[in-house]
């Protein structure tokens, strides 16, 4: 079974951003880049549908600054992928772009089976390129997918929607899964593991040697959010804070209706 | 001349507020508004008509009732080959964010999705959009056609239909033959009845303050009296207290309520990240430094085991009273 895996590397969740003097890009030096949680549920699940099937291979797949997304890949390959390709390209693409790209490396490549992805990058949060991936590449797809059960050709995706209701979806090979938080616990990687990824020949690809249609997006700026008015803090005993909150919610605020 | 197509959802066979927010948008614009709806619920055309919308268009087969993604596909296709429509907007949920990615492909279009305001330059959509979960707001122009967006729930305000058209034609769609690679055989519902945290108006938060699992159910009285959807701090799911569905933050949810009540939550950056967009949020915690309060609109520091029921009390008092 060939199994390929898309991840991305973003700023970890505890970053505080700063918006570079163009107003289109981040400030990077003070960034922790780290793998996208998502695509780490999707790691762990390549490597333990692999250790089922004799003679699998994974092949991890990254776009964005080489330089840095490197770094990601070697988690992934410390953790257990087989082969690393790096795509290098810009920050902030737009999902279309993202997803042909994906497509025209991961068919360079010859044959797969499966292709997993995060369901989200919690950077750009477009939620899409999973679903992209698999129509340029003409196959089926479940999204947001905390169990799967592979049998013979087939797999079983249980896919997550509103309100903890789950849809049971019964799929064929070749597919692409997105992987929901809950779908596993990914592994850390081991010593071994990490002294074994850093021999790794990671396998580069220019942007600019991908055949790829125009953005579909341009982006005019970026913003930091408006600022609240500050806040009031409520004082007095536990009962005249609560009174005071009420009447406040429903006077000022008016939400209370 | 620019020409809607809003894609509409149903919840308990009404109209969701979220549908209704994008027609209060078309409804101010110039061009033509049409609709597309899947399933079987009953479409009252008089609603759309005030919002000036020409024509809806149903699919109304059995096979609907459960979203299969590629025969949603095919419909949806098949739908913008007839009608050409320039912009496509649908709100943004667990359905649009599977569907549109997939038409887009196929439409050679633009998509942005969650987006939290639209507007028209000249014909061109642009939005904004919240990048790293709201931590930074990116403005994006569409640069194909048609252009579309899924818009989260709760940031246009919903206005009643204003315009004094002819009545809406609704038209009865037929369902397309596709054979299905990916099919769902069965839906796991949950007893939750309540509105997903992405779509509710009101959400009560709770943090590692309330010290253990079995403490999380002193929320559900106060969610009760507002009719608001619990949800839940990524400490909490980690430890397992609740299921990840309910995580706010981040790494969970994004919500966009007009009250967010965060109870015993400090407020970690990747919290507020997810919550910032509400537009009152009212913090009770007995850290008066925790970082949660830099965010409130109303903060009350005190012990929260104290605050919250008579709270609850309180909201009843003045809701049912």
């Amino acid at each position: 079974m060939k199994i390929f895996v898309c991840i991305k590397q973003v700023p970890d969740t505890e970053t505080k951003v700063k918006i570079s003097a163009d107003g289109k890009s981040l400030e990077t030096q003070n960034i922790k880049w780290v793998m996208n949680p998502y695509d780490e549920y999707a790691v762990e699940e390549a490597i333990k549908i692999r250790d089922a099937q004799p003679g699998s291979q994974i092949f991890v797949v990254s776009l964005g600054p080489k330089k840095r997304t490197v770094e990601s890949l070697r988690t992934a390959l410390a953790m257990g992928a087989d082969e690393a390709i790096a795509i290098d390209s810009a920050e902030f693409l737009d999902p279309l772009l993202s997803a042909q790209a994906l497509s025209l490396v991961i068919q360079m490549a010859g044959g797969f089976d499966i292709i997993l992805a995060g369901k989200l990058s919690i950077d750009t949060n477009s939620s899409s390129v999973p679903q992209m991936l698999a129509q340029y590449l003409k196959i089926p797809h479940v999204s947001v997918v905390s169990k799967i059960q592979l049998q013979d050709k087939k797999l079983t995706a249980e896919r997550d929607v509103e309100g903890g209701t789950k849809e049971v979806v019964e799929i064929s090979l070749p597919c692409v899964i997105s992987a929901n938080k809950g779908l596993n616990t990914p592994r850390y990687a081991s010593l071994p593991g990490i002294m074994k990824a850093k021999k790794k020949t990671i396998k580069e690809i220019e942007w600019a040697s991908l055949d790829l249609s125009p953005a579909s997006w341009n982006l005019i700026k970026l913003e930091l959010p408006a600022e609240k008015p500050a806040g009031q803090m409520l004082s007095g005993s536990a009962q005249e804070q609560v009174s005071a909150l009420v009447q406040k919610l429903r006077n000022e605020a008016k939400v209370l209706s | 001349m620019n020409s809607f197509l809003i894609f509409l959802e149903t919840h308990s066979g009404q109209l969701k507020k979220s549908s209704l927010e994008l027609l209060s948008w078309t409804q101010a614009q110039e061009g033509e508004t049409n609709c597309v709806i899947f399933g079987s619920p009953a479409v009252d055309v008089s609603v759309l008509s005030a919002y000036g919308v020409k024509k809806c268009f149903q699919f109304k087969n059995t096979a609907f009732d459960l979203y299969q993604s590629e025969l949603y596909l095919e419909s949806l296709k098949g739908l913008c080959a007839e009608i050409k429509p320039t912009t496509v907007l649908a709100s943004a949920s667990s359905l649009t964010k599977d569907l549109f990615p997939m038409l887009a492909v196929h439409q050679n279009s633009s998509l942005a999705s969650d987006v939290t305001q639209i507007q028209l330059q000249n014909g061109k959509l642009e939005v904004k959009k919240p990048f790293l979960a709201g931590k930074v707001v990116a403005t994006l122009q569409m640069a194909r056609q048609p252009q579309m967006a899924l818009v989260r729930p709760n940031q246009i305000t919903w206005v009643t239909g204003q315009k004094n058209s002819s009545p809406t034609v609704l038209v009865e769609k037929q369902k397309p033959d596709v054979k299905l690679l990916a099919e769902v055989k069965s839906v796991i519902r949950s007893s939750q009845s309540k509105l997903d945290l992405t779509e509710a108006s009101v959400v009560v938060s709770g943090g590692r303050g309330l010290k253990d699992a079995k403490n999380f159910s002193l929320l559900e009285p106060l969610a009760l009296v507002l009719g608001a959807t619990l949800g839940a701090s990524r400490a909490v799911v980690d430890a397992g207290w609740v299921p990840h569905n309910m995580q706010v933050g981040q790494t969970g949810k994004t919500v966009a309520p007009a009250l967010y009540i965060a109870v015993g939550i400090s407020g970690a950056i990747q919290h507020l990240a997810g919550m910032s967009g509400s537009k009152y949020i009212v913090a009770i915690n007995n850290d008066p430094n925790a970082p949660i309060f830099q965010k409130a609109s109303y903060g009350i520091v005190g012990d929260l085991f104290e605050i919250l029921p008579l709270l609850t009390q309180e909201f009843k008092k003045v809701l049912e009273g």
